[in-house]
């Protein structure tokens, strides 16, 4: 199963590195990123495979936003899904 | 690699989180109809059990899906056969059906059930007058147990007795729960064309001619659309109903997905998604504020209707071609206490009672949750029960009453529900009599299909 991370906040130094870490250590695996700062703003967006992670991708998402609530950033993690069938005929 | 474009993905995340998008409800409809028995307690004891057990995961797989998919579902419900037609094998105590009903709420944690129903549209049945006459009893002993009645239809007419009995529940209905904000009504939908798959509260129940066991899902997102206007300030009125479209298109297939995804979880099949615009009082999750943002100064205003049958349509179109199956309301609710708009436009006198009727008329439901004088008649009820069902006869559309008498207050007052019902001021009525009409009874006769004018 693919998802969706998505980061955004006020740039820091590490950002990358934290939110990397974070999905590494849960045997997540990182696709593609697409990543952009305007202004101060800091925007990536991950594409990932979820298929080994370590727990059930619900707990896998609450618990990536409650650690990008630490550091100020709202993060997402959402099955792929969603944005298929939201953007895609 | 990454094949969804960036503004795409950002677009669905701003709608979850600032424009309040979510799934309104999860609804599983189950038939009761092989829960009949001529003994009530029996037929009481297989209901809990078949509830129970079709039901069971329906919570934990709606908080899944929810945490899955990044999407609220913020209700999950259960809409069961007209309880009516059970009565109607068992005689005995209606109320123990709803005191049954009430149980099996609480052992498998679903927000609301509706199916306290009867239709009557044609004729009492056996047990039909018998539950709407228990109903005030049982909006009162239960608090997740909502009751509906459909008098009406544009192929059998207006059941006028029953209209006339209806207006003596909902007031009856007020004064018992008077002592809890009179929430009674508020739980309680009078039809004319009731859907038989609707899975909104408080009007949801399980048709005669629905499947066993089958999943509704409603969605919601006033919000997104009204966000989607402000990005096209001067465009025409073109422009705003394709807007509206592609909106409804979007919202509508995320409802699909989670359908899809709960059929599939919960091995039931999908039935319908109810594309519907459903309010809550949050700021920014209202519909009359999509109204103003086509350019009134205050929903209410002259051009309301006409601005609202634009949005009711356009949402059905959008939402036809995201689903599979389109179902049970589908359209635009208009209720004036989940509102937030709509409360403002009540209390500043711009939104009046006649207006909301003539809105009706083009919108996907009707009356509802309006608070009226705690001095209103029963006649004056049914009366309002009368035209808004005239309005769905000759339309050949769902319209329905939802008004609650506010027991001790009257115009100027506000009646606080809380929650999702929310509040809303006493509205005036005309309070001429309409007695004699109402107390003649009988039929009116099922309108003519041609000669349209």
């Amino acid at each position: 199963m693919r998802a969706i991370v998505t980061v955004v906040g006020k740039d820091t130094v590490g950002i990358f590195a934290k939110v990397s870490t974070f999905i590494a250590e849960h045997n997540v695996n990182i696709d593609g990123v697409s990543q952009t700062v305007l202004k101060d703003t800091f925007c990536m967006i991950m594409s990932v495979d979820v298929s080994n992670c370590t727990v059930p991708f619900g707990e896998f998402a609450e618990s990536i936003k409650a650690a990008g609530e630490k550091d100020g950033l709202a993060i997402h993690a959402m099955h792929e899904d969603i944005f298929n069938s939201m953007h895609r005929i | 690699m990454i094949e969804i474009k960036t503004e795409d993905i950002l677009e669905t995340i701003g709608m979850i989180e600032n424009e309040n998008f979510d799934i309104r409800t999860i609804t599983m409809g189950i038939s009761l109809l092989d829960c009949a028995d001529s003994d009530p307690v029996k037929a009481c004891e297989k209901i809990y059990e078949k509830i129970t057990r079709k039901a069971e995961n329906l919570v934990r797989v709606g908080e899944d899906i929810e945490r899955e998919y990044g999407v609220p579902i913020v209700n999950k419900r259960v809409s069961v056969t007209p309880i009516a037609m059970l009565l109607a094998a068992s005689g005995g105590d209606p109320l123990l059906y709803a005191k049954t009903l009430e149980r099996a709420v609480n052992t498998i944690g679903v927000n609301f059930l509706g199916g306290y129903s009867a239709l009557v549209q044609k004729g009492f049945a056996k047990g039909d007058e018998a539950l709407i006459r228990s109903i005030p009893e049982a909006l009162d002993i239960t608090d997740h147990i909502c009751s509906s009645v459909n008098i009406g239809s544009t192929k059998t007419g207006i059941n006028m007795d029953a209209v006339k009995l209806m207006g003596q529940i909902v007031r009856e209905s007020a004064d018992v729960t008077a002592y809890k904000d009179c929430i009674g009504p508020a739980k309680l939908v009078v039809f004319c064309n009731a859907p038989e798959d609707n899975p909104f509260m408080a009007g949801a129940f399980h048709g005669p001619g629905e499947p066993d066991c089958v999943i509704n899902v409603g969605v919601s997102g006033p919000g997104v659309v009204r966000s989607a206007l402000t990005k096209i300030p001067d465009a025409n009125i073109t422009e705003v109903a394709e807007m509206v479209k592609r909106t409804a298109f979007k919202i509508t297939r995320v409802g699909q997905l989670v359908a899809n995804e709960a059929s599939k979880r919960l091995d039931v099949p999908f039935g319908i998604i109810d594309l519907s615009l459903a309010p809550t009082p949050a700021i920014g999750d209202s519909v009359a504020y999509i109204l103003e943002e086509m350019g009134l100064e205050q929903c209410g205003a002259h051009g309301t209707t006409a601005c609202l049958a634009l949005l009711n349509d356009a949402v059905k179109k959008g939402g036809v071609m995201a689903s599979s199956s389109v179902g049970g309301l589908s359209g635009a609710f208009i209720p004036v206490s989940e509102d937030a708009g709509m409360i403002n436009a009540a209390r500043s006198g711009c939104l009046k009672l006649e207006k909301l009727e003539a809105m009706t008329a083009v919108c996907s439901v009707g009356l509802d949750m309006i608070v009226i004088p705690g001095d209103t008649t029963p006649e004056v009820i049914s009366a309002i029960i009368a035209d808004e069902a005239a309005i769905g006869m000759v339309n050949s559309k769902t319209t329905a009453v939802r008004v609650i008498p506010a027991v001790g207050k009257n115009v100027g007052d506000e009646l606080n529900f809380g929650g999702l019902l929310g509040s809303g001021p006493v509205m005036p009525l005309n309070t001429a009599s309409p007695a004699k009409f109402i107390n003649r009874g009988g039929r009116i006769p099922a309108p003519l299909q041609s000669l349209k004018n």
